[in-house]
C-alpha cells in the first residue's frame, strides 16, 4: 500500500492513473455517455466542424466524432487490456510450472518458447490473420497465442529467482506441499513484476493493434475503432487532414498515460531502484521490455 | 611527522540529507600503516574515497585533508588528479571488477604509468614485468595480455599491487583488499602487502574487518561504528587493552577465527624464515 | 572464435527445422480448403466438388502430410515456393525482389538508429539528470507513444503535401527514404537511446571506473572505457533490432506504398494468397533466426567472456 502511495504522490502518475481510469469507465458505459449512436450515418453533417452538439464534428460519413471515440475505447483498449491479461495468465502458468519445478519440465517449456520467440511478433500475428482471416478477434487471438511465451520467459526468471531463496528452502524442508509454497510464498513476491511487466507491454499492445485496424486488417467498418477511424480518415488526408487529430491525439494520450505509469510502477514495486540515486536506472528494465514487447508485437 | 591529516571530515547525501559521516578526524603517520576496522556499512569505503575525492556523484563532503602539508579540499580537479596514482595509490577489494572487463588487463597498466610518467612502452612493460615478477606473478607479459576474467581475483589484486610498486605513491589506500578472496589467496596477498611495506617504505591506510590481518598489518587501529571513529590507537593498545565496548565485541567475535588463521599463517611465514 | 561460430551454427539448425515445419503446418490449420480458395481467386464460376477434387490432386494434396512437408521443404532450399494462387506467378518471383526492398528500408533505417541513439544515449548518460537529458527522454517519451502510422500520415501531409518537398508514396530515389526512415527511427530509436544511456550509467557506477580514476586516468579515457563497454550492449542489441525492424515494417511499408514484404504480406492475407503468406512467414523467421545468430557471434567477438560460456 505504501508503495501505492508512492506512486500516486508524483502527480503524473496520479494524473496518468485518472486518465486511465475515466477512459475505462467511459469504455464500459459507453452507451450512456457517448451523445450519439457512433453508427448512424448524417451524410448532411459531413465533415461538419465542431459545434455544441457534436463536439469534435463529424466524418465522411457525417457520424459524430466524439461518440466513435468513445465506443472505440472498447476494442482498442479493453479488448486489448482483456487478451494482455490472458496472455498474461497463460504465461504466468507456464512460467511458473518452469521456474519453480525446472528439470524437464523447465526445458521442455522454455524449448517451445524459443520455437514460438524465433518468429518476429508481427510475422507471427500476419501468418496468423492470414490463416484465420481477417478479423479483429483474430489479431486478439494472434497476440495472446505470441504474447505469452514472453512473458513466461520473464516470469520464469523471475520465479526461479523466488523459488530459490531461503523460505521457499525452509518450507520445503518442513515438508509444505508445492501449491502451499507457490500460493503462499511465491505468488505474492512475483506479483509485482508480473504487474511490471504487463504493464509495459500494455501501450506498445495498444499501439500495434490498432496499427492492424489501420491496415484494414482488424475491425471491419462500420464499427468504430481507433486505428479504423485513422484508416478512414487517411483517406481524406489531403482534403480534411483535421480527422486525424482526434484520434490520433487519443492514443499518444492513452498510451503515454500507460507508459509512464508503468514506469512509475516500476520504480515503485522495485525496492532497490527506491532511492532518487537509482531512478534512472530503473527505467532500462522496463525499456528493454518495452523493446521484446515491440519484437515480439 | 603526519604524512596525511582528515580533519572534521564530514560526509552527507545531497539526494536524501543523510549524514554518512559526522564528523571524522584522524592523521596517518609517516611510513606507518593505519587500518581501519568496523562492520560493513559504518563508513569505512566512503572515508577512503572521500580522501581519493572519488565519492559518487550525489554524495557530498567538507573538512579539511592536508596531504605533505597541502589542503586536497582546496585543489582542482586537474591537480588532483594529477596526485591521484602517482601520489594516493588506491587498491580495491574486487580486483575482477577493477579492471575494464572488455580490455587486457595491459591496457590499463599501461595508460596509467603513460600518463604519469610518460614512458615508451618498452619501458612500461620492463618496469611491470619486473613489480609483477615481485608480487610473486609467474609469467607477467602473458598476464598482462588477459582479460581480467582470465584471472583470478588473487591474481588481479597483486596486479594492482604491482602497480603501486611501480608507481611508488606517498601512501597506499586498500579498501579491503582481501574480503572478496579465500584464505589461500588472502594469506599470499597479506604476504605481498607486508612486503610492499617493507620494500617502499609507504605509509599505508588498511581497510578490513579482518582483525587477524590488521594485527599483522597494521601499526595504529582506528574502529568505525556508524561513521564514527569510536576508538582509535596503536595496534598494540587496541588488541591487548580495548577501551570500547564495540572494540572489545569486534575482538571477542573474531578470537576465534583469528586464532586459526594466525595458526596458518604464523606457520607458514615460520618456515619461510 | 571457430569453435563458437560453428556450434552457434549448429544450435540454429534444428530451430530452422522445426519452424519450416511449423510454418507447413500452420497453412493446414485454416479453416478454408486451399482448393477452394484457388478456384476462387481463378473466378472459377461454378465451384463442384469434382473441381475441388481435381484441383487437390493438382496441388498435390491428396498425398500423405509428411510426404507434402518433405516435398516442400526440399523446394524450399531451392527457393521455389511453388506459385501464387492468385495470379499464378511463382511466389519467389514476386516475393524476391519484394525482400530486397524491405532489406534495404531496414539497414537505412538500422544505421540511422544506431547514429540517433548513439548519439542521444551519450549525451544523456553524460549529462544525467540536466536539463539536456530530461528534455530528450522526455520528448522521446511522448515520440514512442506515438501510433506510427499516425507520425507517417501527418508526415506525408506537411512534408509531402503542405510543403511539397518530398514524394509520398512509392521507392523511386534517394527521397522517398526519408519519411519513411524517419518514422521507423523515432519509432525505435527512444528505445534503443535509454538502453544505451542505461548502460552507460550502469558501467558508470562500476568498480574499473573508480579505479581508473583512482589511478589519475584524465575523464576523457574513462569515458572512452565505459562507451567501449556500453556500446557491447549496444551491438548486440542493434543486431537484434534489425531482424525486428525487418519483421515490422508492415505498417510504414502500406502508408507509404513501399513496394516490399509488408506491403505484399497484406496484399496477400487480403486476398488469401496461402503459397506467398507461407513463404513469407518462411523468409522471414530464417532471416530471424540468420540475424540473431551473427548479432550472437558479434557480441562474442566483441565480449571475451561469453565467447568462453558457451
Amino acid at each position: 500500500m505504501n508503495r501505492l502511495k508512492y506512486v500516486l504522490k508524483d502527480k503524473v502518475a496520479a494524473l496518468s492513473l485518472s486518465i486511465i481510469a475515466v477512459t475505462t469507465v467511459a469504455g464500459v458505459f459507453a452507451p450512456f455517455i457517448a451523445p450519439h449512436d457512433p453508427e448512424e450515418v448524417n451524410m448532411e453533417l459531413q465533415f461538419a466542424a465542431s459545434s455544441w452538439e457534436y463536439l469534435l464534428g463529424n466524418d465522411h460519413l457525417g457520424r459524430c466524432m466524439l461518440s466513435r471515440l468513445i465506443y472505440g475505447i472498447r476494442p482498442s483498449m479493453l479488448w486489448v487490456f482483456a487478451a494482455l491479461v490472458l496472455s498474461v495468465t497463460i504465461g504466468s502458468i507456464v512460467g511458473f510450472l518452469a521456474g519453480y519445478f525446472r528439470g524437464k519440465t523447465d526445458a521442455f517449456l522454455m524449448r517451445v518458447c524459443d520455437v514460438m520467440l524465433s518468429f518476429p511478433g508481427y510475422v507471427m500475428t500476419l501468418a496468423v490473420i492470414g490463416i484465420l482471416g481477417v478479423g479483429f478477434e483474430n489479431i486478439l487471438l494472434a497476440f495472446v497465442l505470441m504474447k505469452w511465451a514472453w512473458f513466461a520467459r520473464i516470469i520464469r526468471t523471475s520465479v526461479m529467482q523466488y523459488a530459490e531463496s531461503e523460505y521457499v528452502k525452509f518450507s520445503k524442508a518442513i515438508g509444505a506441499s508445492h501449491l502451499k509454497i507457490m500460493i503462499s510464498h511465491i505468488i505474492p513476491v512475483a506479483l509485482p513484476d508480473i504487474a511490471v511487466i504487463a504493464s509495459s507491454s500494455f501501450g506498445s499492445m495498444i499501439l500495434q493493434i490498432s496499427g492492424f485496424s489501420f491496415l484494414g486488417l482488424g475491425i471491419q467498418a462500420p464499427q468504430a475503432e481507433w486505428g479504423m477511424m485513422l484508416n478512414e480518415a487517411r483517406e481524406v488526408m489531403f482534403s480534411r487532414p483535421e480527422l486525424m487529430l482526434a484520434p490520433g491525439l487519443t492514443i499518444v494520450i492513452i498510451v503515454s498515460a500507460i507508459n509512464y505509469l508503468a514506469d512509475t510502477l516500476q520504480v515503485a514495486l522495485d525496492p532497490q531502484l527506491m532511492t532518487s540515486k537509482n531512478k534512472q536506472l530503473g527505467f532500462e528494465t522496463t525499456s528493454i521490455a518495452k523493446l521484446e514487447g515491440k519484437g515480439v508485437a | 611527522m603526519n604524512l596525511l591529516e582528515v580533519n572534521h571530515l564530514k560526509i552527507w547525501d545531497s539526494h536524501t540529507d543523510r549524514v554518512i559521516i559526522p564528523n571524522s578526524s584522524f592523521h596517518v603517520k609517516q611510513g606507518s600503516c593505519l587500518a581501519i576496522v568496523g562492520e560493513s556499512g559504518s563508513g569505512k569505503s566512503v572515508t577512503c574515497r572521500a580522501i581519493m575525492r572519488l565519492n559518487k556523484v550525489g554524495i557530498r563532503q567538507s573538512g579539511d585533508i592536508l596531504f605533505k602539508g597541502e589542503n586536497l579540499s582546496e585543489l582542482s580537479e586537474k591537480e588532483m588528479r594529477k596526485r591521484r596514482g602517482k601520489h594516493l595509490c588506491m587498491i580495491l577489494q574486487h580486483g575482477m571488477r577493477a579492471f575494464d572487463p572488455s580490455c587486457v588487463v595491459g591496457v590499463h597498466l599501461k595508460e596509467t604509468l603513460a600518463e604519469h610518467f610518460g614512458w615508451s612502452q618498452g619501458e612500461i612493460i620492463a618496469r611491470m614485468k619486473s613489480a609483477m615478477e615481485n608480487v610473486m606473478l609467474k609469467n607477467p607479459i602473458e598476464v598482462m595480455n588477459k582479460y581480467p576474467h582470465q584471472l583470478s581475483g588473487g591474481m588481479l589484486q597483486r596486479v594492482m599491487i604491482a602497480l603501486a610498486l611501480v608507481l611508488e605513491p606517498d601512501i597506499i589506500i586498500a579498501d579491503e583488499p582481501t574480503t572478496a578472496l579465500d584464505t589461500i589467496s588472502q594469506f599470499e596477498v597479506v604476504e605481498q602487502f607486508l612486503q610492499l611495506r617493507e620494500q617502499m617504505g609507504c605509509s599505508m591506510i588498511f581497510v578490513s574487518h579482518d582483525l587477524g590481518i590488521v594485527k599483522l598489518i597494521a601499526d595504529e587501529v582506528l574502529v568505525m561504528k556508524d561513521g564514527k571513529i569510536v576508538e582509535n590507537g596503536t595496534t598494540r593498545a587496541i588488541f591487548t587493552d580495548p577501551q570500547h565496548e564495540y572494540t572489545r565485541y569486534l575482538i571477542s567475535t573474531k578470537q576465534v577465527l583469528n586464532q586459526h588463521y594466525k595458526k596458518i599463517l604464523g606457520g607458514v611465514s615460520f618456515a619461510e624464515r | 572464435m571457430g569453435r563458437y561460430i560453428t556450434k552457434r551454427l549448429l544450435i540454429s539448425i534444428p530451430l530452422v527445422l522445426l519452424i519450416s515445419f511449423v510454418t507447413f503446418a500452420f497453412i493446414h490449420l485454416s479453416p478454408l480448403d486451399p482448393a477452394e480458395v484457388v478456384l476462387h481467386s481463378q473466378g472459377v464460376p461454378k465451384i463442384t466438388e469434382e473441381l475441388i477434387e481435381q484441383t487437390k490432386a493438382e496441388l498435390g494434396m491428396d498425398q500423405p502430410f509428411l510426404t507434402r512437408y518433405l516435398r516442400w521443404a526440399v523446394s524450399c532450399l531451392q527457393l521455389d515456393f511453388g506459385k501464387s494462387y492468385v495470379n499464378g506467378k511463382p511466389v519467389w518471383s514476386l516475393l524476391g525482389p519484394a525482400f530486397i526492398n524491405t532489406f534495404k528500408l531496414t539497414m537505412v533505417s538500422a544505421v540511422s538508429i544506431v547514429v540517433l541513439s548513439i548519439v542521444l544515449g551519450v549525451v544523456c548518460a553524460l549529462k544525467a539528470g540536466k536539463m539536456v537529458d530530461k528534455s530528450i527522454r522526455g520528448a522521446s517519451f511522448f515520440l514512442t507513444s506515438m501510433p506510427s502510422y499516425w507520425l507517417a500520415a501527418l508526415m506525408i501531409w506537411y512534408f509531402a503535401v503542405k510543403l511539397d518537398w518530398l514524394p509520398t508514396s512509392g521507392m523511386d530515389s534517394y527521397k522517398s527514404y526519408l519519411l519513411p526512415v524517419t518514422v521507423i527511427t523515432i519509432n525505435y530509436a527512444g528505445i534503443y537511446f535509454r538502453i544505451i544511456r542505461s548502460s552507460m550509467l550502469s558501467n558508470m557506477n562500476e568498480d574499473y571506473v573508480l579505479y581508473g580514476r583512482a589511478c589519475g586516468l584524465p575523464e576523457k579515457k574513462i569515458t572512452m572505457h565505459i562507451l567501449r563497454n556500453s556500446l557491447q550492449v549496444a551491438v548486440s542489441v542493434f543486431c537484434m533490432a534489425i531482424p525486428i525492424i525487418l519483421g515490422s515494417t508492415v505498417v510504414v511499408e502500406n502508408i507509404f506504398a513501399w513496394p516490399g514484404l509488408g506491403t505484399l504480406s497484406v496484399k496477400s492475407i487480403l486476398s488469401r494468397d496461402f503459397p506467398i503468406i507461407q513463404a513469407y512467414v518462411l523468409v522471414l523467421a530464417v532471416a530471424f533466426i540468420l540475424f540473431n545468430t551473427i548479432s550472437d557471434i558479434i557480441n562474442a567477438a566483441m565480449n571475451p567472456k561469453v565467447r568462453n560460456d558457451l
